[in-house]
């Protein structure tokens, strides 16, 4: 049985202008000890997806099954037992500590919610702060005082204190410089390596998500367009949108760069106010057809543990035709 | 300038030992210290390190922009077309600006007045420079906005910035900076703050841009794959200083600075090896309040030893065409070469 | 906890102008509180000939009023009425401000729409008429001038509470907060309130010399507490003579507009000293 499991999510808001489906019908597994990467753009929802499983913005429809519990709809005391689960670590390591609290306190803050008495919660805490790498005596200095990595590493503590089984990372290592985004990403490891926990990753870099997720989703406008293993979908994309971000994606070697000859995504993403009958990539879609104008994809299996929804998909194409379409990269 | 280079035509920007100090409560920081580097017609020079380096200073100093109660440019020579900018008046800097060297910002929503319409900020910068008449240069305007690729140009140009894309944006702020047909564009993190397929194709446009007209281009970034697809020189800065300097291909393939070697490492489309460590950097940047006498990356780096942290390592040719400052590398390649056969 | 008081307090004595302005205001403390041991009898006592002028006599160093009363008393005892009303009134406003800020930022929905409506009909009443109005209906007690000054400069300190509530509620941390079970109360005092705050607290001194400036005006106006000495009132006194003795007037207006501008001045510093953007700099 997998440790969360999404089905058929949605989450609309109301705007000024009309009704926003920021998460349109998404289901998805997560498994016990693996870690899942959501990618997409601006205007995908993989923040708001994050955010709706942690139960911080209402879902108007589907359901969330964590460790075989139902939380979709959970109120009170049971959501609080419940989220012990499940936690989170944010993008600004700068919004994300409360400046008037020292790193003690806050990392102790879910074991004060939880209900542990000071001294258990003070031992918890100096061991949190070991397993990620910072100084035992920093527990009296202040977020003002550490850098964004540092940071980071009290969020990632805070996120642990309850040995949560999954942990969402909504763009963990975004605003972090590149030598300390690897230390960061290292140290996830290394945790999930001890503690077995899963997560699920979300993120817009994806070469950071090809590093560290065992399987990635691929978001579009609130939909789940394609999902599957890493290095099947970064070898073999099935759809054409995550063919146009691996296309796009800067790869660290010039003289790859350059002589590889890549279709690059051309258009704007249309607006989520008035998102396009049909498939949500047809406006922008290099193959579209007038099936895909007028039909809504369906996520179907294509092999075992792939998924896509498109009426064309790449590998269909090239099995059909192998020499016509020029694969990524 | 550097006597490996070969005869090369005459270099748009040559900065000669750059100082810009930041005048803090807490003391005078050198935020830049000594740069210097050139940038030929035609070329793109990419300027790489992490926050706090001193790159955005560079520029803006290049510029004359800097924010002046803390930021001064205290030594040194930014010689453009062969006028020290740093010696000009404000009034004949104003002239260069936007005409001769032009500069583009990471955030395009807060680089636009959110008060006028697109057209009339592009309007406004062509006419500054340039003496044409109002429809004349809303002519010129849409022509631009053209060759940005912006689709439906003229609808375009009644639009406030909140109303186009973070993307659109940037294409606009491109279009107002080659206005003029500057010699020299600055871009600091065009596309940091962009989704990665309208960063492929800003990067697509400024390339493009440039081909067509022998610009320079010096662009600012912290991204190595940004750099690896744009860049024909590289220059990598840490704590103010320039390590290293190299030809794009030469700087990927053997990278003599640590510093470099270990944001290669660090950055994962780099390594291709999935599932792999990345390299992590120990530690972290030092404060410029608290840098060590010697090499300012002694601290960090594996493959330290006595002399770094006694003396600074200058900046040395030791290859053709690329510099670095490091003890180790010059060790490392003075054995190579009696190894190759002295 | 120490090492930090000593960083706010070595930040607000950066601002020179916070630092006058706060010995202006212990300077006036300072006289409220000796007042009783420098002027040990009723100020409003007769004492000697009327309209003395100020530094003619050293019985009288600051002279006397249109009926022979020593305006050096009675300055002094009204630095204390003025500073328990700008006290009181502001405390009053902090509070009521606070809690009506607080709740409509968090809770949201219609409690925000009904109160920031309350907030804007408190704010459309001319505060003077309004403060008058209370007084003419309570009656003329110092406490219930107090309390009509309080009624009257609650509205800013709410506007502001808010503000800063709805930017803080979004912010990561409080998310965090909410992802790991925390109540919505526990979440509004421990964790977003003391990072409103320091906004507040530099209007909150604001705030205290507004309500000097009205408890000036009602006691201007002779709408005051009759057995205690005012600035306002000494000011309303010398109305009639203020072409002749005009140092009446004069004397207590000076001080009136000495104590608000130092606690502008102070209200600068804490400003500075609070703000943490300025840090460094």
């Amino acid at each position: 049985m997998p440790l969360l499991s999404v089905l058929s999510l949605c989450v609309r808001y109301n705007s000024a202008k009309g009704i926003v489906r920021a998460v349109d019908d998404v289901s998805f597994d997560v498994e016990a000890g693996e870690t899942l990467g959501l990618v997409g753009e601006s205007g995908c929802g993989k923040s708001t997806l994050g955010k709706a499983i942690m139960r911080l913005v209402p879902a108007c429809n589907g359901l969330v099954v964590l460790d075989g519990q139902d939380i979709t709809r959970l109120q009170g005391r049971t959501l609080k037992s419940a989220r012990q689960t499940m936690q989170m670590i944010f993008q600004d390591p700068y919004g994300s500590l409360n400046p008037r609290h020292d790193v003690g306190t806050i990392v102790g803050q879910p074991l004060s919610v939880a209900g542990w008495s000071r001294r258990d919660i003070r031992d918890r805490v100096t061991e949190l702060m070991e397993k990620v790498g910072l100084p035992a005596e920093a527990v009296r200095r202040y977020p003002h005082e550490f850098s964004g990595g540092q940071r980071q590493r009290v969020g990632i503590a805070r996120a642990l204190a309850l040995s949560p089984k999954i942990i969402i990372c909504d763009e963990p290592v975004s605003a972090l410089d590149v030598s300390v985004r690897a230390q960061v990403i290292n140290l996830l490891k290394d945790l999930q390596q001890a503690t077995g926990v899963s997560y699920l990753f979300i993120s817009h870099d994806l070469s950071v998500v090809e590093h560290i997720c065992d399987r990635l989703i691929v978001m579009y406008l609130g939909r789940i367009v394609e999902s599957g293993r890493s290095e099947e979908v970064w070898q073999q994309p099935a759809h054409p949108y995550t063919q146009a971000l691996l296309a796009a994606a800067p790869v660290a070697d010039p003289r790859f760069a350059r002589s590889r000859t890549r279709r690059l995504l051309q258009g704007e993403l249309p607006s989520p106010l008035d998102p396009p009958a049909g498939c949500a990539f047809s406006t922008r879609c290099p193959l579209a057809r007038e099936r895909c104008r007028q039909e809504k994809p369906v996520l179907r299996a294509i092999q075992s543990g792939r998924k896509v929804a498109c009426h064309y998909d790449l590998i269909e194409q090239s099995a059909a035709e192998p020499l016509a379409v020029s694969a990524a990269g | 300038m550097a006597p490996e280079l070969a005869p090369r035509p005459a270099p748009i920007l040559a900065l000669d030992q750059l100082q810009v100090s930041l005048f803090t409560r807490r003391g005078v920081l050198p935020a830049v210290d000594g740069l210097s580097l050139t940038v030929a017609p035609g070329e793109t020079l990419a300027i790489v390190g992490e926050s706090g380096c001193g790159k955005s200073l560079a520029a803006l100093a290049v510029m004359r922009l800097l924010p002046e109660p803390p930021a001064k440019i205290v030594g040194g020579a930014v010689r453009f077309m062969g006028r020290d900018l740093a010696a000009l008046s404000e009034r004949e800097m104003q002239r260069v600006r936007g005409r001769d060297i032009s500069m583009i910002f990471q955030d395009p929503m807060t680089s636009l007045n959110p008060v006028t319409t697109v057209g009339a900020q592009l309007v406004e910068a062509i006419r500054r420079h340039t003496d044409v008449a109002h429809g004349e240069a809303v002519n010129r305007a849409v022509e631009l906005l053209r060759r940005v690729r912006i689709p439906d140009a003229e609808r375009r140009l009644t639009d406030y910035p909140h109303q186009m894309s973070g993307g659109m944006s940037q294409r606009v702020m491109i279009a107002m900076a080659i206005a003029c047909g500057p010699k020299l564009l600055i871009a600091d993190e065009p596309t940091t703050a962009l989704d990665v397929t309208v960063q492929a194709q800003i990067l697509e446009l400024m390339k493009e841009l440039q081909a067509t007209s022998e610009m320079g281009l010096i662009i600012i970034t912290h991204d190595l794959g940004v750099v690896a697809e744009i860049a024909d020189r590289v220059v990598v800065m840490y704590a103010g200083r320039k390590v290293e300097e190299a030809p794009v291909e030469a700087l990927f393939e053997r990278s003599l600075h640590p510093y470099t070697r270990g944001l290669l490492g660090a950055t994962p489309s780099a390594s291709r090896r999935r599932g792999g460590r990345l390299v992590d950097i120990a530690g972290s940047v030092p404060g410029l309040a608290e840098l060590p006498a010697g090499c300012a990356f002694q601290n960090r780096c594996p493959d330290v030893f006595d002399r770094c942290r006694a003396e600074r390592p200058m900046l040395a040719p030791l290859l053709p065409r690329r510099s670095a400052a490091c003890f180790g590398a010059e060790k490392e390649l003075s054995r190579d070469a009696a190894i190759v056969g002295a | 906890m120490l090492a930090s008081t000593l960083d706010f307090v070595r930040r607000f004595a950066r601002n020179r102008g916070a630092l006058v302005g706060f010995v202006l205001v212990l300077t006036v403390i300072g006289v409220a509180l000796a007042a009783p041991w420098m002027f040990p009898r009723n100020p409003l006592r007769i004492v000697g000939r009327p309209e003395i002028w100020p530094f003619t006599s050293w019985r009288y160093p600051l002279g006397t009023d249109s009926l022979g009363r020593d305006i050096a008393a009675m300055l002094a005892y009204g630095a204390r009425t003025t500073l328990l009303i700008g006290l009181f009134a502001s405390l009053t406003a902090t509070v009521i401000g606070i809690g009506v800020g607080a709740t409509a930022a968090y809770l949201g929905g219609w409690v925000d729409e009904v109160l920031m409506r309350c907030t804007e009909l408190f704010q459309t009443i001319p505060n003077l008429i309004f403060v008058l109005t209370i007084v003419a209906i309570l009656g003329q007690k110092i406490e219930y001038v107090t309390i009509a000054v309080g009624i009257v400069t609650w509205t800013p300190i709410a506007r502001l509470t808010r503000a800063e509530f709805l930017s803080l509620r979004d912010r990561e941390f409080v998310q965090a907060c909410r992802a790991m079970g925390m109540g919505n109360f526990r979440i509004m005092l421990g964790e977003i309130l003391p990072n409103a705050l320091p906004p507040v607290i530099v209007l909150s001194s604001l705030v205290i010399a507004g309500a000097v400036l009205f408890e000036s005006a009602v006691s201007f106006l002779g709408l005051g507490d009759p057995n205690v000495s005012s600035w306002g009132r000494l000011i309303g006194d010398g109305r009639t003579l203020i072409r002749t003795s005009w140092y009446i007037c004069a004397v207590p207006g000076l001080a009136i507009m000495l104590t608000v501008l130092a606690l502008n001045l102070v209200g600068d510093g804490l400003n500075d000293a609070l703000n943490p953007k300025l840090r460094d700099r």
